[in-house]
């Protein structure tokens, strides 16, 4: 027997509503369900932060979360962040500038987790900075790339996004 | 790995939760803010037939003055409000020097007081922090109540004094006493991992500077919190000097009996519980001083 239940949350402002199994964790609804696939699954354990996003504005594992738990909430991905190419957020315009991205797997939670904590703490120290990116593992870059775009956003005085 | 099938509950009062503890008992699993359970259920680790989702029993999430000036803390309450709270750093400032090294910011999110305690690994910050604190837990069941103190909660590793139908629903923590001062230390192979082993002290100083009271408890280097009595009691009626707070360190690494894993050895974890305990008690005199200042 499969225990299913109707839930209904607003997904980067959309409402959204669904029929989901009760086992079904929060990321895999996203990619599977809503076919947003910017977020990503890589260790299912909270360790690896790819499939970081923010619920009610605050970062979470969407690995650590079931779908049934993120009814009436409001869930914000990498697809949220930007409407288009061309429209970068200013986070993501410096992730490029300062090639924070290389394969990509990790960037999508990686950007999810500095937003929310650029818009708590808009002038972070690189200390600070990397005290965040702490909760991602990056296995490209070397989180060099990273650092320097944020500190590049704080030097322009520009929010995330 | 996904979670295996299972039947999920999601009561809004603490007497329904305690129903669904009653009838479901031994195969149930209680959900809090998830950063221990759902990896376990990802890996299939757990299998519980059923789920006691408590995230909607929003009495299990306030965080209140205690009488004569304690705390009493929901077993729901994130570890992110234990960060940020004014009234937990003003009334319990241990707590608030414990959580840089819990987790990361994106597990402190969702992850509970509650949930830690209840999950006990010996490596976690928050069950030693709430041994050296003196705390008391209240666990609930269909059957009454009944208040553990920290010290005998934390039985083995992963092993609470909790039983199948009880919950663990609130936190009381005693008054901070005057001219007191902590510290929490830990050492992990990476900030946010589990501790390769750590120390939660606390000192209390008398009006002429001498050693009122001393709490040592050492974390990841044995099955669950330990406290270093004979570090402790080593301290008590003697001044803080360097050669004392070295000389508890060298008891409390003489109390523990930590095993070997992948990461580090027995050996060094044992000097670790010394170091750190000496390191910690430094802060807390630190600590205490500015306090009474």
């Amino acid at each position: 027997m499969t225990e299913t239940r109707a839930i209904s949350l607003t997904v980067n402002g959309q409402p959204r509503g669904a029929t989901v199994e009760m086992r079904t964790t929060l990321v895999d609804f996203l990619r599977e369900q809503l076919r947003l696939t910017g977020t990503h699954v890589g260790c299912e354990q909270g360790v690896c932060g790819a499939c970081t996003v923010l619920v009610d504005g605050e970062p979470v594992r969407g690995c650590l979360l079931l779908a049934v738990q993120a009814d009436g909430a409001r869930v914000e991905t990498v697809e949220g962040l930007a409407p288009d190419l061309e429209h970068l957020t200013p986070l993501q315009a410096e992730f490029v500038r300062h090639h924070g991205v290389q394969c990509g797997f990790c960037t999508g939670g990686i950007l999810m987790s500095l937003t929310a904590s650029l818009r708590d703490n808009p002038r972070p120290t690189e200390a600070e900075i990397r005290d965040t990116l702490a909760g991602h593992l990056c296995r490209c870059t070397g989180y060099q790339g990273m650092v320097d775009a944020v500190l590049a956003l704080v030097a322009a005085g520009e929010p995330a996004r | 790995m996904k979670p295996p099938r299972f039947s999920y509950h999601d009561p809004a009062t603490v007497e329904e939760a305690l129903g669904l503890l009653a009838a479901h008992g031994d195969a149930a699993r209680v959900l809090a803010g998830g950063q221990s359970l759902m990896p376990m259920l990802n890996f299939r680790l757990a299998r519980p037939g059923h789920v006691i989702d408590v995230n909607r029993v929003a009495a299990l999430a306030t965080v209140s003055p205690g009488p004569d000036s304690g705390l009493r803390i929901g077993a729901l309450v994130r570890q992110r409000t234990l960060e940020r709270s004014p009234l937990i750093r003003e009334r319990c400032p241990m707590i608030g020097q414990a959580m840089p090294f819990v987790g990361h910011p994106q597990i402190r999110t969702r992850g509970t007081l509650g949930g830690s305690l209840a999950h006990a690994d010996p490596a976690a910050e928050l069950p030693a922090v709430m041994v050296a604190l003196g705390a008391r837990l209240t666990l609930r069941s269909a059957r009454g109540q009944r208040t553990v103190a920290a010290e005998d909660f934390f039985v083995a590793a992963l092993t609470t004094a909790l039983a199948p139908d009880e919950l663990l629903t609130e936190v009381a923590l005693p008054p901070w006493p005057a001219r007191t001062g902590s510290s929490v230390q830990e050492v992990a192979i990476r900030l946010g991992d589990f501790a390769l082993g750590g120390v939660a002290a606390a000192l209390t100083l008398d009006a002429q500077g001498r050693v009122a009271g001393a709490r040592v408890v050492c974390f990841g280097v044995g099955p669950r919190p330990l406290r270093a009595a004979d570090a402790e009691r080593s301290l008590v009626g003697g001044a803080p000097s360097a050669a004392a707070l070295a000389e508890a360190g060298r008891l409390a690494s003489a109390a523990v009996d930590p095993s070997d894993d992948i990461h580090a050895s027995g050996a060094y974890r044992k000097r670790l519980a010394g170091v750190l305990t000496t390191r910690a008690l430094a802060a807390s005199l630190a600590s205490a001083a500015a306090r009474a200042a």
